[in-house]
């Protein structure tokens, strides 16, 4: 790697094109540090996302991008020995003051992961899922919501017909938009997505992406992902990250066309990564 | 390297590669030699363990021709040929021979072929069987006249009819009305029936109602006191209930009486082979058929209403006949409850250990401890099921709610529920494992979609985990089953007896007894086999038995693996 000589001495700071205030953002983190036992994944992150827009997490393999998506709806809270310090909030609220109900939260944050995880039930089940954990039992209410929640994602055209059917028995592309409706259903503030299309087809990729477009402005959301050309498509902000640090936050056009550092121009231009 | 290379026929060049041929160890085949020979060798012997259960136990029932033997001593029997071996008879024996026999055994190196014929008449010769050797025997026939009868004592007769007597109208053996002889038949044994409907069911209720009035009587005794005016008022309330049962009690018995009398009004007069005779009331005759005089649906109808016998009545003759109905009842009924008992104790425990317990040195323990678990002996979990259970709740149970029947054991000895419980105890860590393994298998990722929907991880595990751990759980309470129904050890000191004709099951309330004990086909298996009076009687009854333990085993095996079948099959869709 030849970029290697090229690497900035203050790494550790981040470079910010627009440093976005905390109003207007709807998740801001400050200094935020993240251990795995005594192995350090995060390393002083700050950051604010704005609310409605589509804000894409870049960088290498192990950089910390997946660390710090499932840092915003606790998903960590899930893996022995994970210490964190600083600050992360949501709309001004601590994230991590013991007081806060983490079932309530990541009921606000809706996630889609990076394989299409459907659970073995029918497709209508799998919907209305987060409505039947609620205790939901209006048949109308559910009805309504998974109709809504699948014209949402795209898939209602495809899966009115079959909504008793096993969502095991979908596509792998209608599997993750299944998902994404999954997630929506709930009518959350953010949609947080792991490499939603890593393990998707080029056809199913576009489709996410359309729906990607279509959802921004109701939904805050944060996406993970590999692929640089999908970053620049969807997204409005982008944040780039190196081994466990943010190394650089701006808006899309940017930071792939013009960015201030050499180590994004590197990846984004594909020298390394 | 093929011959035809032209590079291998030059001589400079040597063939590379043909030099050094890959060692045969290398490639592995004495391994897969190996390997496939001990699959094959292990099929061998459970098929040819099914097919000897299989043939001698479809047989069995099948009816055989009765030869009569004249023995070259002027001797004569009639029997059922059971089966032929050859054997090396003492010299002594073979030197009294006449030379002729002595050169064909001589040539056999010594051996000579005998068959064992089962000749029944227990009453009159007492034995069942006999063996005769092949030089001892001069001539066989099978005339059409000769019959067997399945007696209700004293094990099948071999002979002839004699005489009949149909409720004062007699008939001499030329002159048998065997039409009428067998309706006759058919109707002293539904009064047999009737009979035994009314000692066994009505007065046993009647009886049963007298006991508890008298417990309750002593209840009141034990709690009030004997001298008490509500106690003497009670009792004098009790004694005319009582009286009335006994005025019932007295009908039922009148009613028996009379259909005693009618039964005893159509006899028939046997005479065996050597002219010995027999007077039988029709009533005490199961079934008899003209063994050698029977066409093919004869054999059929005689082997269908054998299996439908065994199969539905219960046993006779220290249960080496009759039908083993209770037993299969009690089988079922036992492994039926061990799986309820289990099911949720051995899930419930795996859910702890795998999805709330801290993985730590505590848990590994507790782990290593449940897998040994299924390797203590069962009869250890006999010792501890009958202390534990029978004596130690069961005794306590008996004191507090059934004080009024001790010293006699209600709870407090072996029965249904604590067997259930003790084979439940020894499968408990079957279940376990494999529910652990089960849980385990369900993906992360999505358990992770569920949290993230915001559901707890208790409703991830009830609507997410369990559900997708199912077939899995399924499969190790078929595992548990399988190991519990064919377990015998344990059972033999919890509640497994060699007769229970009543059923833990019945009409009288609670309907279900858990406290009875009951009969099981393994024990039965090993009563029948090793505990009875003759053992060669009770051989076939052995196979038949094994076989319905077997077939019983795979019915509910086949059933538990259609339902686990089912769940799969909403998991099977695409897994991308």
């Amino acid at each position: 790697m030849v970029s290697v000589a090229r690497i900035q001495p203050d790494e550790g700071e981040t470079h910010y094109h627009v440093r976005a205030g905390t109003e207007g953002a709807i998740i801001d983190a400050e200094n935020f540090n993240l251990f795995y036992g005594r192995k350090q994944a995060l390393f002083d992150i700050t950051l604010s996302v704005p609310r409605g827009l589509v804000c894409a997490l870049i960088g290498p393999s192990g950089c910390g991008k997946s660390t710090f998506l499932r840092c915003l709806n606790r998903m960590n809270d899930l893996i022995d020995n994970v210490t964190i310090n600083g600050t992360m909030r949501i709309e001004g609220r601590d994230l991590y003051d013991p007081g806060i109900d983490v079932i309530a939260l990541r009921k606000r944050m809706g996630m889609v992961f990076q394989k299409p995880n459907p659970f073995p039930m029918s497709i209508f089940e799998n919907v209305v899922y987060p409505l039947r954990i609620d205790g939901v039992r209006d048949r109308n209410l559910l009805e309504e919501t998974c109709e809504r929640a699948l014209r949402g994602a795209a898939l209602w055209d495809e899966a009115k017909d079959r909504l008793k059917e096993s969502a095991l028995s979908l596509s792998g592309g209608q599997q993750q938009r299944l998902c994404i409706a999954r997630a929506i259903a709930a009518d959350p503030e953010v949609l947080l997505m792991d490499e939603p299309c890593s393990a998707l087809d080029p056809i199913a990729t576009s489709k996410i992406e359309e729906l990607i477009d279509e959802l921004k402005g109701r939904y805050t959301i944060i996406i993970v992902t590999h692929n640089m050309q999908q970053a620049a498509r969807v997204s409005d902000n982008t944040a780039f990250m190196y081994l466990g640090r943010l190394i650089e936050f701006g808006e899309t056009e940017i930071m792939f066309t013009a960015p201030k550092v050499t180590k994004t121009l590197d990846y984004v231009t594909g020298r390394f990564g | 390297m093929p011959p035809d290379s032209g590079l291998a026929l030059t001589p400079t060049a040597a063939p590379r590669g043909a030099s050094r041929p890959t060692d045969l160890l290398a490639r592995g085949e004495p391994f897969l030699w190996g390997l496939g020979g001990a699959l094959g060798f292990g099929v061998m012997m459970i098929a040819g363990f099914l097919l000897l259960v299989l043939w001698n136990g479809i047989a069995t029932f099948y009816p055989r021709p009765i030869h009569v033997v004249t023995l070259v001593n002027g001797d004569v029997l009639a029997g059922e040929p059971t089966r032929t071996e050859s054997f090396r008879p003492p010299a002594a024996e073979v030197a009294a021979l006449p030379p002729s026999t002595q050169v064909t055994v001589a040539t056999k190196l010594g051996f000579a072929d005998r068959t064992l014929y089962r000749t029944g008449n227990f009453d009159l010769y007492g034995d069942d069987f006999r063996w005769v050797t092949d030089y001892a025997i001069a001539r066989i026939t099978t005339p059409p006249d000769l019959y067997l009868f399945e007696r209700l004592e004293w094990g099948p007769f071999i002979g002839r009819i004699k005489s009949v007597d149909l409720a004062g109208a007699t008939f001499d053996a030329g002159g048998i009305p065997l039409e009428r002889l067998a309706v006759a038949h058919d109707e002293a044994r539904r009064r047999w029936r009737q009979i035994r409907e009314i000692e066994h069911d009505e007065i046993g209720r009647v009886n049963q109602q007298i006991e508890s009035e008298r417990l309750a009587l002593r209840k009141m005794e034990l709690g009030a006191g004997a001298h008490t005016p509500e106690y003497t008022d009670a009792a004098g309330r009790t004694e005319a209930r009582v009286a009335a049962m006994t005025r019932e009690y007295e009908g039922l018995a009148a009613r028996a009486a009379a259909l005693k009398a009618e039964n005893a009004r159509y006899t028939i007069a046997l005479a065996d082979i050597k002219g010995r005779e027999k007077l039988l009331p029709l009533a005490e005759i199961m079934r008899f058929y003209p063994a050698n005089d029977l066409s093919i649906f004869g054999k059929l109808g005689v082997y269908v209403s054998r299996w439908g016998e065994f199969l539905t009545a219960e046993p006779r003759e220290a249960n080496t006949e009759g039908g083993v109905f209770p037993a299969i009842f009690g089988t079922f009924a036992m492994t039926l409850l061990m799986v309820i008992a289990v099911a949720p104790f051995g899930v419930i425990t795996a859910l702890y250990l795998r999805e709330y317990a801290t993985q730590g040195r505590l848990v590994s323990v507790v782990r290593i401890s449940v897998n040994n678990l299924a390797g203590v002996p069962s009869i250890v979990y006999g010792v501890f099921g009958l202390g534990f259970f029978a004596y130690i709740v069961g005794g306590t149970i008996d004191e507090v709610f059934f004080p009024e029947r001790l010293p006699n054991p209600t709870f407090g000895t072996g029965g249904l529920l604590w067997s259930a419980l003790t084979l439940a105890l020894l499968t408990v860590p079957v279940v376990i494992v494999a529910t652990e393994e089960a849980l385990a298998a369900v993906p992360r990722s999505v358990r992770e979609g569920s949290l993230a929907c915001g559901a707890s991880k208790w409703q991830t595990i009830r609507r997410i985990v369990l559900p997708r751990a199912m077939p899995g759980i399924m499969t190790g309470l078929i595992l548990a089953m399988a190991r519990g129904a064919g377990e015998v050890a344990p059972l033999m000191l919890v509640g497994v007896v060699k007769l229970a004709p009543e059923l833990p099951i019945d009409g009288i309330f609670p309907y279900i007894h858990f406290e009875r004990s009951f009969m099981h086909l393994g024990f039965h298996i090993y009563d029948v086999g090793f505990q009875s009076r003759n053992s060669e009687a009770g051989k076939p009854m052995v196979f038949v038995t094994t076989l319905l333990l077997i077939a019983l085993v795979a019915l509910m095996n086949a059933t538990a693996i259609m339902v686990r079948n089912r769940l799969k099959q909403k998991f099977s869709g695409s897994q991308f």
